[in-house]
């Protein structure tokens, strides 16, 4: 059942990362960050990167968005090479992303400068009902806890229909609790708007838990170790065998034990 | 009683215990070395009578104004140009830290100089006591905007127009007030000795002019008194602004 469900989304590739290669150069001395990672992502997809803190994750991510050009190699989406950012992929911080001095409503319209009225009204009702701001509308983000504000980014991003959706660890900030609630919510919202999502985290247990792929990277200069096939059904039991199975074998791939 | 009023008793009670330590000390001395509480609201009552009080506030804060308005007008959008891009940070840095430095009253002479002795002096003086700390805030203020906020605004495809009016401007607006409300303090410090020196109106000159013309300490006294209370009036201003929360 599990291979079918990844032939049927293997479609069409959305975005294709080719041979990249970063080298940060910093007071003269140069520092290679990614190292030939090679990446492919079908239409509708939800992969997450996981890796090691200072791998290069955000720095790929960043790359994807178009806001860093790689040292050598290419990003394309839609066969395109990405070249700057565009608002059909839409980069989603951790909660320090959204405008403190726009309202709710003031933020999920920011992108929606060339949005009829009635138009921009409809979606801001719609996208502020979906991630349950509602009565929020007139809020500025410091009155919201942090896991409104970064549910008030995705809606921000979600608002002007990307079709891709990059997230850089946007839970990290949160409390276990809001964490989890917010893991759930985002697959509600990936199950309602089918974009192409993008999850960059640290957490095993987040990608085990959201992903049909997980991407693995290796210590800089990172490449992609390995991808693996989330073949659990949502929703998933998080106490399953192949659940365990999975999450202790992306472990391994990290090089970490088992035991603390 | 109620907390609003606790708080605006404990200060009020306490300045009021002030005066009546002032009085008694002064009429507990037999020397002349200040005039006291009771005589200062006689000066202040004589400035009324021959009308200069408003006319001495009004002068003072034109001139205030002015070179306050002048130099924000040109500091800031200049400061962020500076703060924006780097290269041009390099070129102005040593400059900027070369004049900052440099006392406003230093330039008194030259001030004469270039305007003559009157009003144009004087705002030239606040001008110059305003700018730097104005170019200063603004170039740090760009600087110090969190990137996200501006790589947010490229991600949803604003023009470069449309990210410093809608990103970059709401962005430095806290740090540019809280920037604007010190300056004006400095402007406010600053116009006294420049009415001292270049023109024969306004709450410095009263000060200087008293001294001169007749040892009139309680006219001196009256004047640093208004002063004091034209300048905690502008601050509590520029404050409320500053609490608006759509600035914030």
């Amino acid at each position: 059942m599990a291979p079918l469900e990844a032939a049927e989304k293997s479609a069409r590739t959305k975005l294709s990362v080719e041979h990249i290669h970063m080298v940060f150069s910093h007071d003269g001395k140069t520092t290679p960050v990614l190292n030939d990672v090679n990446l492919e992502v079908s239409e509708g997809e939800f992969l997450c990167i996981v890796g090691p803190s200072g791998c290069g994750k955000s720095t790929l991510l960043s790359m994807i968005a178009g806001f860093l050009s790689p040292t050598s190699g290419a990003v394309r989406i839609d066969g395109n090479v990405v070249a700057r950012p565009d608002p059909r992929r839409i980069f989603v911080f951790q909660e320090r992303g959204v405008f403190p001095w726009l309202t709710v409503e003031g933020n999920i319209e920011f992108g929606l400068f060339n949005v009829s009225k009635a138009e921009r009204a409809r979606r801001v009702a719609h996208y502020i009902q979906m991630v349950g701001l509602k009565g929020f509308e007139r809020a500025y983000p410091a009155e919201l806890s942090g896991g409104m504000k970064q549910r008030l980014e995705v809606a921000r991003a979600l608002a002007v229909n990307p079709d891709m959706l990059l997230l850089d660890e946007p839970f990290g900030a949160l409390d276990s609790i809001t964490r989890l609630v917010m893991r759930g919510e985002l697959l509600r919202i990936w199950r309602e708007e089918r974009n192409t999502v993008i999850f960059v985290t640290h957490d095993i247990d987040e990608a085990v838990q959201l992903a049909d792929r997980v991407a693995v990277m290796s210590d800089r200069p990172s490449r992609i170790q390995q991808v693996m096939n989330i073949d659990i059904p949502h929703p998933r039991d998080i106490s399953a065998s192949r659940y365990l199975e999975l999450r202790n074998a992306i472990l391994e791939q990290l090089g970490l034990a088992h035991q603390i | 009683m109620s907390d609003r009023v606790r708080l605006w008793l404990r200060p009020i009670l306490f300045l009021g215990l002030l005066l009546v330590l002032w009085q008694v000390a002064v009429s507990r001395s037999s020397t002349k070395l200040l005039p006291g509480p009771w005589e200062t609201v006689g000066g202040v009552a004589d400035l009324v009578r021959h009308g200069l009080l408003l006319k001495y506030v009004a002068a003072s804060l034109f001139r205030v104004t002015w070179g306050f308005v002048l130099a924000a007008i040109l500091a800031i959008p200049m400061g962020l140009m500076i703060g924006w891009h780097h290269r041009a940070e390099m070129a102005f840095n040593p400059l900027i830290q070369f004049f900052r430095p440099i006392s406003p009253l230093a330039w008194i002479p030259i001030a004469i100089l270039w305007f003559g002795v009157g009003d144009l002096s004087a705002v030239f003086l606040i001008f110059l006591s305003c700018f730097f700390p104005l170019l200063l805030t603004a170039i740090n203020a760009v600087q110090t905007i969190p990137s996200v906020y501006v790589n947010a605004g490229r991600n949803f495809g604003l023009s470069s127009t449309g990210l410093v009016y809608r990103v970059l401007y709401p962005a430095v607006l806290p740090q540019l007030i809280t920037g604007l409300r010190i300056t004006l303090g400095i402007a406010w410090l600053v116009v006294v000795a420049a009415e001292m020196i270049a023109v024969n109106s306004g709450l410095g000159f009263l000060i200087v002019d008293a001294r001169n013309a007749g040892n009139r300490y309680d006219l001196v006294v009256a004047g640093m008194v208004i002063i004091g209370i034209i300048g905690l009036l502008l601050d509590q201003g520029m404050r409320s602004l500053e609490r608006t929360r759509s600035l914030r």
